[in-house]
């Protein structure tokens, strides 16, 4: 039996058009051995739950800069919960306020990460959250 | 019935059984014996042709055509290359068909070729099986960008397309072995770059040089033949199409050559005779594989690990390591 990959949705939910920390990441995924879906800029959340579904995926990544966290972190858990996905860990990259990050926590987002975050400190969470 | 919801439409279910038999878990090796006998309705459409000649983009344009022209179920598998150093991979396909989300008769599944160099990965037949079996009427491969000897596609696919673009490389690139040759369809993609005229003259000039009267397909590593069918059927000669993906120009043209390719494998009888040829190297692939770790899982560990240390030394060939162990020394 071949060793189990870790897949990763890498997304952009909203409209601000910046994709560099986005690719980052996907690309520091990829050298740490994971498979990484990239579905590219301005999703919608249900765009985002389907890719989640037929990818299969273990974990999305969420790349939000635009402010509109509160509103879309919510409802794409909830599109993956009624996809049947509630195990898919979903973990947040891009600007948030320290106000709204616990608030997110208790929702269910399973890691925040703000400029300056370290791939490694990503890498790492990601692995510890799918463990069997 | 483990595969049931898999039969009935359930995208969850199929989504992870697709994990399991790429996986090569028990559970999708079982899931795949169940399904089989549902298999081989689909027209499976291979889309190859070097890196950034537009794939993605027309697998996109294609699909929302059989969308609204015919309804037909669509599957999409998109294959990727894994890095050889990490195994990790980056699998972009889905970017450029964003048009599809929404639409319950698409199925897209991104994969990563996972250590495989023929153009595919190693359980890309066997997804083709899952989609097959739940009733996807077309199920389209697109490989990771092809240059010249990535042609497994050609047999697992009734219908191959290689995409080219203008201005990728000159005349002598058009003559060599390969990718060309494994085309049933041709497609300029890109048409209202410059250089198109140039690409399709040197395209038509190798395929007016071709005459496929019998295929002969390199086979783990011997050389088969497949006879052309006795009939009276026309043989195939590769149209050249232009299309412009991005905005859809030649697209109805592209599914009206398909269609005809199509049918002529039907008259002509290579439908079955690629069918034959596709599973039995399906066969021959399962069973290499399970011969090797039978014989590895066996008692032959030890004569194993000792002939490798005698090749390792030079005191054997490969060749005479295998024969002394076949022979039980």
């Amino acid at each position: 039996m071949t060793e189990k990959k870790i897949r990763v949705l890498v997304a952009k939910p909203g409209l601000d058009g910046h994709d560099r920390g986005a690719k980052v990441v996907a690309r520091a995924l990829r050298d740490a051995g994971m498979e990484v879906i990239y579905t590219g800029l301005r999703q919608t959340p249900e765009m985002i739950a389907e890719a989640a579904l037929q990818e299969d995926v273990d974990v999305v990544g969420l790349s939000i800069l635009s402010g509109a966290h509160m509103a879309l972190a919510p409802r794409i858990l909830e599109l993956l919960k009624a996809n049947g996905q509630e195990d898919v860990k979903v973990f947040i990259g891009g600007i948030i306020p320290d106000d709204d990050m616990p608030k997110l926590k208790e929702m269910g987002i399973a890691g925040i990460y703000g400029p300056g975050a370290s791939t490694e400190d990503i890498i790492r969470d990601i692995r510890e959250a799918v463990k069997p | 019935m483990q595969t049931e919801p898999v039969l009935k439409g359930n995208r969850l279910a199929l989504s992870r059984l697709l994990t399991q038999v790429e996986n090569d878990a028990p559970e999708g090796r079982s899931a795949l014996a169940e399904l089989f006998p549902h298999t081989g309705k689909a027209h499976l459409i291979g889309v190859t042709g070097a890196p950034g000649t537009g794939k993605s983009s027309l697998v996109n344009q294609l699909t929302l055509h059989y969308r609204k022209a015919h309804q037909h179920k669509v599957a999409i598998i998109a294959v990727d290359p894994s890095s050889p150093f990490t195994g990790g991979a980056v699998l972009g396909d889905r970017v450029r068909m964003r048009d599809l989300s929404g639409d319950d008769g698409v199925f897209i599944r991104s994969m990563a070729s996972r250590g495989s160099v023929g153009g595919l990965a190693q359980k890309t037949a066997a997804f083709v099986q899952v989609f097959d079996a739940a009733g996807y009427d077309i199920i389209i491969i697109e490989t990771v960008g092809a240059g010249q000897s990535e042609v497994d596609i050609a047999r697992l696919a009734h219908t191959t397309i290689v995409v080219e673009a203008p201005g990728l490389g000159d005349d002598i690139q058009a003559i060599k072995a390969g990718i060309l040759e494994i085309a049933d369809v041709l497609v300029i993609n890109k048409a209202d770059r410059p250089g198109v005229e140039n690409t399709e003259r040197a395209l038509r000039s190798t395929l007016e040089l071709a005459h496929p009267t019998k295929r002969i397909i390199h086979h783990h590593g011997r050389m088969m033949t497949l006879e052309a069918p006795v009939t009276d059927a026309p043989l195939w000669m590769p149209p050249i199409l232009k299309t412009i993906a991005t905005d859809g120009t030649g697209i109805p043209e592209l599914a009206e050559a398909i269609a005809r390719h199509k049918s002529h494998l039907h008259q002509s009888g290579d439908w079955a005779s690629r069918d034959r040829a596709r599973l039995r190297s399906e066969l021959d692939a399962v069973l290499q594989e399970e011969l090797m770790s039978r014989y590895l899982n066996g008692s032959h560990r030890e004569a194993y690990e000792q002939a490798l240390e005698k090749v390792i030394r030079r005191e054997w060939s490969p060749y005479e390591a295998v024969r002394a162990l076949l022979n039980g020394k």
